[in-house]
Formats: structure tokens, C-alpha cells, sequence
């Protein structure tokens, strides 16, 4: 064992380490024989006492440790668990409480690393486990105490997004006292939900609900809302962010505008309206987004305006200003919600179902536009082919969603989306005839259930399978052939209209303020939150927090209950006041450091400098603890704390060094 | 030969590969158990020393994993990675040594992705046998 003789501590101190390893159950010892790793780990050097508890994470397992740091003298800790990116905090915490520095800490991970990815290899995991936690004891040897440091907050937060969601979010972190930015990339708040007609499972008008939420929210003292803006930059951490926002030019002054719609009135060019009735309709060059918006005010569009100068004759206040140009703000804020929402399925590309070939294949969201009384056609549901009222309306399910060639995973709101606007057809024109085709019907959640009852007591005709092969015939009516696979009758269903029930995607235009933020992607292309069951808000990033569609696909309940989440996780650091760094971050040796200069530009958050005598100066605040500097330091003079050569070699020497004692 | 199992030493960044290796596990991917993880905060912590003290210890393969370029945690963390790596590998071409090392984007969410890494490079050396600094070592 000269090998582990070679590792001796620098330090006076004699080092005491005490191992715990974890069964969990049966999740690591159903692969690994944790006695015999706590048997081995035991003889290795400088450990004092090896032992293992059937959960150590379990309040007893946590008084065992503490126990065993007063009793034993332990000075070192290891614990071979789960994964240190949910317990690390857990059992750091735990040895603090025992007067321990937390960094004194080890965590080696034989569930997620070796248990359960070697289920059935139990000789070769646990082998595996004694290497891993011998790698750890030799590391724990070499750990050094480190201080994570306190930074105020600045008690301002900002929202991203000022959908529902975000909306919610911002309200409920204004309501508890606290400053909110409410950035908005639209000219209006309101999101996806300002454009539906109603709302499951009670047939709510969307906007009669949505819109005093909306002047709520432009009400609330605490909030500023930034329409037509972006987030353009993000710099800082936990409690300290400093943000630069874009504010586009709308060519009109919002303080002087009272959307009075005098100028609209009198614009003469005029393109299909694609950002608020999918094209259905159309909008003036300058325009209010939609009668109901926040705020109420016009914008122009300067890639389609012929700058003929109607508008600024009709305004008589003055408010149409041709020369604006883009504004930026720069804003400070101690936490960041991100409620950036989704975007529909488009099938136009792949051509499902016929949609784009035939006209009248068309989406949820245009039917949504159509059938709404505020919508382009007032509420009179016509097809795009003839503008005639259709008497048989099929709607196709799972459309970009549950389909490998798409999306696989379910967008959960569908199901409820046509079954509600297949209620609303019924009700205003009984005589239609109304089909659904499906795969599943999903209705989980309060009176969704009943609301599916409701349907198909409406002489609604339920068709489960969805159409092998979608033409169209001379008089422009669709024809699906569709098998349904509960009788196993095939046949040439033919409709009016078809209307595609399409799911949710993550926006492209939301990958920029993913990449800024450095919020991580999953594999659906959704942000992904930091635990999928125990943190759904958070982010691995602290104080950056993620709610609603952002996340995945959800429907109105669930998205408002994650922005109240997420300014209840938010206004946790707003309301103490402060929150803690980590601990690990860049040192100098100043005996070696020769000022050459190298690491400076390595570092992408300056915070190494050369001060005015040549000397390295490092910006603790400012260091997040990457270790991309001491890679570049030829001299050895910059070392990683936590992370230093002779912890990190420590590991490397050990790992194969594996003898059967 | 046909005995000769691998000893492969990856390292993984905090945020993406260390955690798509913990997805791979909570999805109870099964992969060979060759392979023993060090963390660290960024791939860009990986020095050339770690490397060549590794495969002077007789490691027969090492793994650099790190998050996709534009999501690293520190901006451009990886990009160095990408970087040094290429100059390491350089290094390691004249030593005879080039293919034992391999660098590799996992995202948090490519649980597969980490599984099939760790497989295929597992069974390339395999393929390419045992570390020939191994024998030296034991020797000494």
C-alpha cells in the first residue's frame, strides 16, 4: 500500500474520517454489498470509523453522522450515497450543525454512478463502489475548510414574459411588497390566453377572465411593465443580476397615445393579422394589438409602412414618431423568473394531415380566432375556402404530439381544447355534425372528467383512430379515411372542415434568453427545472427561476399555480435579504504568481485583473469557481479551491489502484 | 486478450455531463462498469497533468465530458476544453497514445447520450488493448 502512504496530509492535524454508507433501501444495496465496501473502506489510512446506515439522509442517519463527528473526534466526512446535486446541500448543512466546516464534507455517489446502472452486476458494482469510495477518502484527506460568503440581494425582481404565467408571478412578488420588472416581448401582456375564445372546464370567456387580470396588473404600484422589449444581456449571480433590456421602437410615444384608434382608421396599407388571428383577418400597418391590450397602445410596423404620413395627420396628440429608435435600459434585480411560454405545433412544414395543401385544414388556434365574438369574423364560424358555415367539423387529436415523427411526448391540454370547442360548435349551431378523432382521451384534473361526460352526451361522434390518408374532393370538402379501432370499421369520413388539434413547442425565439441565462435544455426542448419532482421551479441556477409552458406543456390552472410558485421561491431571497455564494472559488499564491497576465482574459466574468503594480488581483464576488483560469496558469499560482491539483490527482492515483486486501 | 477489461477514468462537469450521468442512472440505463467519474465544476478544469498522470498510472482510457458548446455554465468554459483538448490529443499522438483520449458534449438531459458514450468507448479500448504504460508501472 505505498501508494496510499504516499498521500500524507500537509497539515499538523491528525485527520480522523468517518465513512457512511448508504443502502437506501434497497436501491444501492440491492447491487452493492455495502458491508463489504464499509469493511474495506475501514482498513484504508486515516479512517476512523466506516459504517453503514440503511438511509443516511434519514433524520437518524443525520444524527448518526453528528454523533460520530462529537464522539469519534471526526474531522472528516465522507458520505457514498446518491448524487451530490440533491443531497450535497443536505449533508453539508448536517455536518455544520456538528461544528464541522461544510467543505470538509465528501460526497461520492454509488446509486446514480454504480447501483442502478449496474443492477445486475452485483460482484462488479460493488468493486466499483470500494474504488469510488476509496477515491473519496483519499480527496476527503486533502479537503481544506472554506467559507461560502453572504451578498446582499437587491430586492427587485424580473419576469420574463408576461403571459398568464408570468402575469401571475409578477402580481403575487408585487403583492408581497417587492419591486417587479415585467418584460414583454409583444407590444401587449396577455400571452397565449388573450387569444383563446373560452377556457375548460367551465367554459369561461378567456378574455372576460384574463382581461381584469390584466389591468390588475398594469394597476399594481410594485410592477413596471416593459412591452415590447427583450432581455439583451444578463450579468451577476444570486442577488445581484444586473440586466440590459432592449425597448423596441413602436414609433409612437406610449405616453402620449390613448389608442384611440384614429390613426388605424386612416393607415392604407393593411397585411394579414399572423401575431394575434393566425392570419385570419387582417391589421393596418399601425395597429392595437387587440382591444383589450395592455397597455392600450398603437405601434407601427416599419417593414411593411410606406411612411405616407396618414397616421401623424389623424393623431391629434401628436403621439406618431417616425425617428424613434430602439431604447435600453439597464436594470438591477436580485432574482429572475422566466415565464417565456410556447409556441403551437405548426404542421405546415410537414404537411400533416393535408394542412397547407387543402384549405380547409386549419389549427386549434385559428379555430380559437374564429369562433371568438371579438375575433376576425365576429364569432361566425366559416370555412377559409368559402367563408360558409361548415356542418361537419372533424377535429384530429395529437397532432405534434405522441408522434415519433414529432414530438413525443403529450401535450396535455389538447384533449380539453377540442372537447371544449366542440361543446362551444354544438352550442351555437346544434345541427352540426361533430366529430373527434383520437388516440387517447386525456382528462385528468377536477371536472375535466365531467367535462368529457359532457361532450359526449352532446351527440358529439367519438372516433378513436386518426385519418390514415386526408384528400379533398372537387367541392373543397375533406375527406379523412379513418379507421376506428374500437369497431374496426374503416371508412370515408367527409367534413366541412378539419380542424388540427396541435400541441406544444418551445419557441425558438426563446433559445436566446435560454443560452444568456444558461438555463439548461431537455431532451422534449423545454427549460428544464433543477428536480423534476422536488423542485419543479428552480433552476440549477440560484435565483433564476423557470413557471408555466417554459417548462413543458401545461394547461391555465397548472401554469398560474407555477408563477405563484415561482414568486414564492423568488421572494424567499427578496425577503431575507441576503444569499450565500458558494465557497468555491479561484486563490493566488502570491509567492509563485509572476503577473505574466495569462489568466486574465480566460476569465468570462473579469474578475481577475492586473492592478497598477502588476500584481493579480481577483474579484471574489465576481468569481463563480470554473477553474478555467488555473488551467492557464503556467506558474501553478492560481488554484481552484475544492478543486486543486493535488485533490483532483488525488482521485486520479486512486482510481485503479485497487487491491484486495 | 480477451479478459482485458478497461479501466476508463471520465471527468464530468457539475452541470450538464455529471448531471446526464445521474439521469442515466435514475433511468436505470445499464452500461459497463468500467468506468469511474470525477467531478469537476467545468471540463475546463481538466489540466493536461490529470491526463497524462492518469494514463502514467496505467488508466487504459479517459473520458473528458462537458456541456454542449453555447450552454456552459461559465460562458466559454468549453470552448478552452475544446481547445486544450485538441492540443493534448497532438501531445498524445507522438506518445502512441492519441486514441485513449476522448471528449464528448452530454446535456443534463442526454441520459442515453451518457450511456452510449461510456459503451462504445468502453468497447473501442477494449478493442485497442491495455494501456501499454501499464506493464511499466508494474514493473517498478
Amino acid at each position: 500500500m505505498t501508494k496510499q502512504e504516499a498521500i500524507t496530509n500537509e497539515e499538523a492535524e491528525e485527520l480522523r474520517i468517518g465513512a457512511f454508507i448508504c443502502e437506501c433501501g434497497v436501491n444501492i444495496a440491492g447491487a452493492v454489498d455495502c458491508n463489504a465496501v464499509a469493511d474495506y473502506i475501514s482498513t484504508l489510512p486515516n479512517v476512523t470509523t466506516a459504517v453503514v446506515n440503511k438511509y443516511t439522509c434519514s433524520d437518524a442517519g443525520q444524527e448518526e453522522i453528528k454523533k460520530a463527528i462529537k464522539d469519534l473526534d471526526l474531522n472528516r466526512v465522507l458520505v457514498a450515497s446518491c448524487t451530490p446535486k440533491t443531497h450535497e446541500p443536505i449533508f453539508r448543512a448536517c455536518v455544520e450543525e456538528a461544528g464541522l466546516n461544510p467543505y470538509l464534507f465528501e460526497f461520492v455517489n454509488i446509486r446514480e454512478h454504480c447501483s442502478w446502472i449496474h443492477m445486475w452486476e452485483k460482484e462488479d458494482a460493488t468493486k466499483k463502489a470500494k474504488e469510488l469510495v476509496r477515491m473519496g477518502v483519499a480527496r476527503a484527506a486533502l479537503l481544506e475548510p472554506l467559507q461560502s460568503s453572504e451578498v446582499p440581494v437587491t430586492n427587485k425582481a424580473l419576469v420574463i414574459g408576461a403571459g398568464v404565467t408570468g402575469m401571475q408571478a409578477a402580481m403575487d412578488i408585487g403583492d408581497m411588497g417587492f419591486q417587479v420588472y415585467l418584460v414583454e416581448a409583444g407590444p401587449s401582456i396577455g400571452g397565449k390566453m388573450a387569444q383563446l375564445d373560452k377556457t375548460f372546464p367551465t367554459n369561461d370567456c378567456s378574455i372576460c377572465i384574463l382581461g381584469p387580470k390584466m389591468v390588475e396588473v398594469n394597476r399594481n404600484p410594485n410592477i413596471e411593465i416593459m412591452s415590447y422589449s427583450e432581455v439583451e444581456e444578463v450579468d451577476g449571480y444570486v442577488g445581484n443580476f444586473d440586466v440590459k433590456v432592449k425597448h423596441k421602437a413602436r414609433y409612437v410615444d406610449i405616453n402620449l397615445c390613448s389608442g384611440c384608434n384614429s390613426c388605424v382608421e386612416k393607415c392604407p396599407v393593411e397585411v394579414p393579422y399572423w401575431e394575434f388571428n393566425e392570419g385570419i383577418g387582417t391589421r393596418k400597418a399601425v395597429y392595437v394589438p387587440f382591444p383589450q391590450a395592455v397597455p392600450l397602445r398603437a405601434l407601427i410596423d416599419k417593414s411593411i409602412c410606406i411612411d405616407c404620413g396618414a397616421c401623424s395627420k389623424a393623431c391629434e396628440r401628436g403621439a406618431i414618431n417616425m425617428d424613434q429608435e430602439d431604447t435600453f435600459s439597464e436594470l438591477e434585480v436580485g432574482v429572475i423568473v422566466v415565464c417565456v411560454g410556447y409556441d403551437v405545433y405548426d404542421p405546415e412544414p410537414n404537411h400533416d394531415f393535408g394542412f397547407g395543401l387543402y384549405d380547409n385544414v386549419i389549427t386549434t388556434m385559428e379555430f380559437e380566432r374564429l369562433i371568438n365574438a371579438s375575433g376576425p369574423t365576429m364569432g361566425k364560424v366559416v370555412r377559409p375556402s368559402d367563408v360558409v358555415q361548415p356542418k361537419r367539423i372533424g377535429f384530429v387529436q395529437c397532432v405534434g404530439s405522441r408522434d415519433v415523427n414529432s414530438n413525443i411526448y403529450c401535450s396535455s391540454f389538447c384533449c380539453m381544447a377540442s372537447l371544449k370547442n366542440a361543446q362551444l360548435i354544438k352550442e351555437k349551431y346544434p345541427d352540426t355534425e361533430v366529430y373527434i378523432m383520437y388516440m387517447d382521451m386525456r382528462t385528468p384534473f377536477r371536472m375535466y372528467e365531467e367535462f368529457y361526460n359532457r361532450a359526449r352526451d352532446m351527440d358529439i361522434h367519438f372516433i378513436r383512430g386518426r385519418p390514415a390518408e386526408v384528400t379533398e374532393n372537387e367541392d373543397k370538402n375533406i375527406i379523412a379515411r379513418i379507421e376506428d379501432t374500437l369497431t374496426n370499421k374503416i371508412e370515408n369520413l367527409e367534413l366541412d372542415m378539419m380542424v388540427l388539434s396541435v400541441g406544444a413547442v418551445s419557441p425558438e425565439s426563446t433559445e436566446k434568453i435560454r443560452q444568456i441565462l444558461k438555463v439548461s435544455r431537455a431532451a422534449d426542448g423545454f427549460m428544464m427545472e433543477a428536480h423534476p419532482k422536488l423542485k419543479p421551479v428552480d433552476t440549477t441556477l440560484d435565483g433564476i427561476f423557470i413557471g408555466g409552458m417554459t417548462q413543458g406543456p401545461k394547461d391555465i390552472p397548472y401554469s398560474i399555480s407555477q408563477g405563484s410558485a415561482c414568486a414564492a421561491r423568488a421572494t424567499r431571497f427578496l425577503a431575507q435579504g441576503k444569499a450565500l455564494t458558494e465557497g468555491i472559488t479561484i486563490a493566488v499564491d502570491e509567492d509563485i504568481c509572476v503577473g505574466c497576465g495569462v489568466c486574465v482574459p480566460m476569465c468570462p466574468f473579469q474578475a481577475l485583473k492586473m492592478d497598477d503594480d502588476g500584481k493579480l488581483e481577483i474579484i471574489k464576488a465576481l468569481c463563480k469557481g470554473c477553474g478555467t483560469c488555473a488551467v492557464a496558469c503556467p506558474s501553478g499560482a492560481l488554484q481552484q479551491s475544492h478543486y486543486k491539483n493535488n485533490q483532483i490527482l488525488a482521485q486520479v492515483k486512486e482510481v485503479f489502484a485497487y487491491e484486495e486486501v | 486478450m480477451s479478459d482485458f477489461e478497461p479501466d476508463i477514468l471520465t471527468f464530468c462537469c457539475n452541470w450538464c455531463s455529471y448531471a446526464g450521468a445521474d439521469l442515466a442512472g435514475v433511468s436505470r440505463l445499464q452500461y459497463p462498469t468500467n468506468s469511474r467519474v470525477i467531478r469537476v465544476m467545468c471540463s475546463s478544469r481538466v489540466e493536461p497533468i490529470h491526463i497524462l498522470e492518469a494514463l502514467k498510472e496505467g488508466t487504459d482510457g479517459i473520458l473528458v465530458t462537458g456541456c454542449h458548446i453555447g450552454d456552459c455554465h461559465y460562458i466559454e468554459g468549453n470552448i478552452h476544453t475544446d481547445e486544450r483538448m485538441k492540443e493534448i490529443v497532438d501531445a498524445l499522438e507522438h506518445l502512441g497514445l492519441r486514441d485513449r483520449l476522448h471528449l464528448e458534449w452530454v446535456s443534463a438531459a442526454e441520459g442515453k447520450k451518457f450511456q452510449e458514450t461510456i459503451t462504445d468507448f468502453v468497447e473501442k479500448i477494449r478493442a485497442l488493448g491495455p494501456n501499454p504504460l501499464k506493464n511499466n508501472k508494474k514493473e517498478e
